[in-house]
């Protein structure tokens, strides 16, 4: 049983990564602070309950996931578009990375790192909810499928689902933006 | 294709179809060995496996953002509360022991 007198120096390391998906999920930086405020409270009055030696990233997580959707999602006046439009596979890939010849190794390259924080922040936030949680659980916060099904109480099957066409979402949400930069040729 | 001469061999399609869940180290230890091989031996897939895997680390690289000294603040000033309000021994805050 975990000790809540060790509670700050436990959880000390995840606040950071917390607040990022924080922003991610309420796209507000004064929702996102109060977000993160109240998730490490409950985790705090919650703390006797954890196994230590378990995962307490992932039980953070849950608990942030948990407080968004009962808190700030309840409170939304417009409805959540929950459909996300067919997206091929390797969208970017097709557009920035498939170059023949010498230069082409470089110019994926140089794409990929011009890419700014901004950009993938904003794709992340462009995507609907659902497909926006699973692919920042699983591409910026590394959890594995079992661990995300449990984050957002589903099925596998349907994070399975939701990291294909967010993934191709996102990449597409990506090039969107390079092309506006004039980075990507459009076709 | 290279798949028909060895039924362990995959097929382009099928790598590529399954290169996110390597990526996510969520295949069987078969499949994995499956899809390197074929990864390693075909340069069109390794070129898209390349790529895929650059791009992953640049979502997750650029994905942070820094911590509001407020925020911390906050949260310890709630988290001492808490300890106080409970009655329990922890560092001891400003003198108010009502509930926030």
């Amino acid at each position: 049983m975990a000790d809540q007198a060790t509670f700050a120096d436990d959880t000390a390391e995840f606040m950071s990564s917390l607040y990022s998906a924080a922003l991610r999920m309420t796209r507000n930086p004064a929702d996102a602070q109060d977000l993160v405020q109240e998730t490490y409270l409950k985790a705090y009055r919650g703390y006797g309950g954890f196994q230590a030696g378990t995962n307490l990233k992932a039980w953070l997580y849950r608990i942030l996931t948990n407080t968004y959707i009962n808190t700030y999602r309840a409170k939304r006046r417009q409805p959540e578009q929950t459909e996300l439009d067919d997206v091929e596979e390797l969208y970017l890939y097709r557009r920035m990375g498939a170059r023949d010849g010498m230069g082409g190794r470089s110019a994926e390259e140089e794409a990929l790192a011009s890419i700014t924080d901004e950009e993938v922040k904003a794709a992340l936030e462009s995507l609907p909810e659902n497909f926006r949680m699973a692919v920042l659980l699983a591409d910026v916060e590394g959890f594995s499928y079992k661990e995300i099904a449990e984050i957002m109480d589903v099925p596998v099957g349907t994070v399975m689902s939701r990291l294909h066409r967010g993934r191709r979402a996102l990449q597409k949400a990506l090039h969107d933006f390079g092309v506006a930069r004039g980075l990507v040729a459009t076709q | 294709m290279k798949g028909e001469k060895d039924q362990a061999d995959l097929g382009c399609r099928e790598a590529l179809h399954r290169v996110y869940h390597f990526l996510d180290g969520e295949l069987t230890p078969e499949r994995r060995d499956a899809i390197a091989h074929h990864l390693d031996e075909c340069p069109p897939c390794g070129g898209a496996y390349g790529f895929e895997s650059e791009l992953r680390k640049v979502i997750a690289n650029r994905c942070h953002d820094q911590v509001p000294d407020e925020l911390r603040d906050r949260i310890a000033a709630a988290l001492d509360h808490e300890t106080e309000a409970s009655g329990s021994t922890g560092s001891s805050g400003p003198g108010a022991s009502s509930r926030a």
